[in-house]
């Protein structure tokens, strides 16, 4: 394991929070990248773990880095994390406020989010590519990965009964 | 907390019939358009985001709109759709931009520092009470049984979540090309990606601009 650099973990959220453009979820192959390949600051099991555990707190799903940055070095982990997480927000809107009297064109924006979008499925569908092979290790850990992406297709169900079922199989022994 | 991505695209086709952009611009004449002008403090924005936050399990899009539209009225089912597309052309979690914004609206940088102390604040103790929680138990043979059955199913939700989006994209080879390109480049080639979208974005946002309408 390497030995924690709090200001190298700072630069480097800092960065992806820029870049992280289509939410958290784009951003989330890269952390694990520095983290688990590069640094092997977490094991691949304590990073799904440790996003899975956030996804089922209240709050954005972006609060997996706060989770990580606790687990890594504890407040100053927190701060080096979540910290980065506000900078992009807070300075854009600023630029964004100062354009007040030009108006954005339309059409430079539309090409943004169309030129964009799917970018922003490639780096989620890595994400989830990802997660499963961190966590799955045979068929049945790819069976309540598939049955769970069935019941979201068809059913508009609150996720968090989803994670209990999941929880309640893992506990049953079936993965 | 998942759905946020899947809202990108509705957001973007009702966005498509209202000028864009125009909530945040538009701040200095609100009273022009009295529509509405409410009074509100740093106070009600911290209250209304801690709402928000606390009560946005799988999806603070949802939660905010009910705050902010139906519950405060302080705006309009359209200056939402816009506030929130801005939102979403910003990077980071949209619905913590949405809160600047929406706060920095009301009540200057402070306004927008309570708003995210509330929809940021409350998660990042809960947070932390799991990591301590995790760091005691998380090695019990039971709780790690649990953990990997979620996980699983954490990585089905994101999986549900790349099919929604996907199914609205055009059926074009360009988009696609773009969506595999960035998937191998991050996904399986494990390149930065930082240098990835450095590559991708700027040639993917031209074609979008020269695309006809």
């Amino acid at each position: 394991m390497d030995r924690l650099d709090l200001a190298g973990l700072f630069v480097h959220f800092l960065i992806l929070w820029f870049i992280a453009i289509g939410g958290p979820s784009t951003i989330l192959p890269d952390i694990h990248r520095y983290l688990v390949e590069v640094h092997h600051l977490l094991t691949n099991a304590e990073f799904v773990e440790i996003y899975t555990l956030a996804q089922v707190a209240p709050g954005p799903n972006a609060m997996y880095v706060t989770l990580i940055g606790w687990h890594l070095a504890g407040w100053k982990g927190v701060a080096a994390t979540t910290i980065p997480l506000l900078v992009p927000a807070a300075t854009l809107t600023l630029l964004v406020g100062h354009l007040n009297e030009r108006y954005p064109n339309a059409r430079a924006a539309r090409a943004v989010r169309r030129g964009l979008m799917p970018i922003t499925i490639g780096l989620v569908f890595a994400s989830a590519t990802i997660l499963m092979r961190a966590v799955n290790h045979d068929w049945r850990g790819y069976l309540i990965t598939l049955l769970t992406v069935a019941v979201v297709l068809r059913k508009p169900w609150n996720p968090l009964w989803l994670f209990g079922a999941g929880a309640l199989a893992g506990i049953a022994g079936f993965v | 907390m998942l759905t946020h991505i899947a809202t990108f695209e509705s957001g973007r086709s009702r966005a498509e019939q209202v000028p864009l952009i125009t909530t945040i611009c538009t701040r200095n004449n609100m009273n022009e358009t009295e529509l509405r002008n409410p009074r509100v403090s740093q106070l009600d924005l911290f209250l209304a985001f801690s709402r928000i936050s606390l009560s946005s399990f799988g999806g603070a899009i949802f939660w905010a709109r009910r705050e902010l539209v139906e519950r405060q009225r302080w705006f309009s089912e359209r200056e939402f759709v816009d506030v929130y597309t801005l939102g979403q052309l910003l990077p980071g979690p949209n619905v913590l931009n949405l809160t600047v914004i929406v706060g920095h609206r009301f009540a200057g940088w402070t306004g927008a520092a309570a708003g995210v102390a509330g929809f940021l604040g409350w998660p990042c103790l809960m947070v932390v009470g799991m990591g301590v929680l995790y760091q005691h138990y998380g090695a019990l043979p039971y709780v790690q049984q649990a953990l990997t059955g979620m996980s699983s199913v954490a990585a089905g939700l994101l999986l549900a979540t790349v099919i929604k989006l996907a199914t609205v994209l055009p059926r074009h080879w360009r988009p696609w090309l773009f969506g595999v390109l960035a998937f191998v480049a991050v996904g399986i080639m494990r390149w930065p990606l930082l240098w990835v979208m450095g590559a991708l974005a700027p040639w993917a946002v031209f074609a979008a601009w020269k695309e006809p309408e």
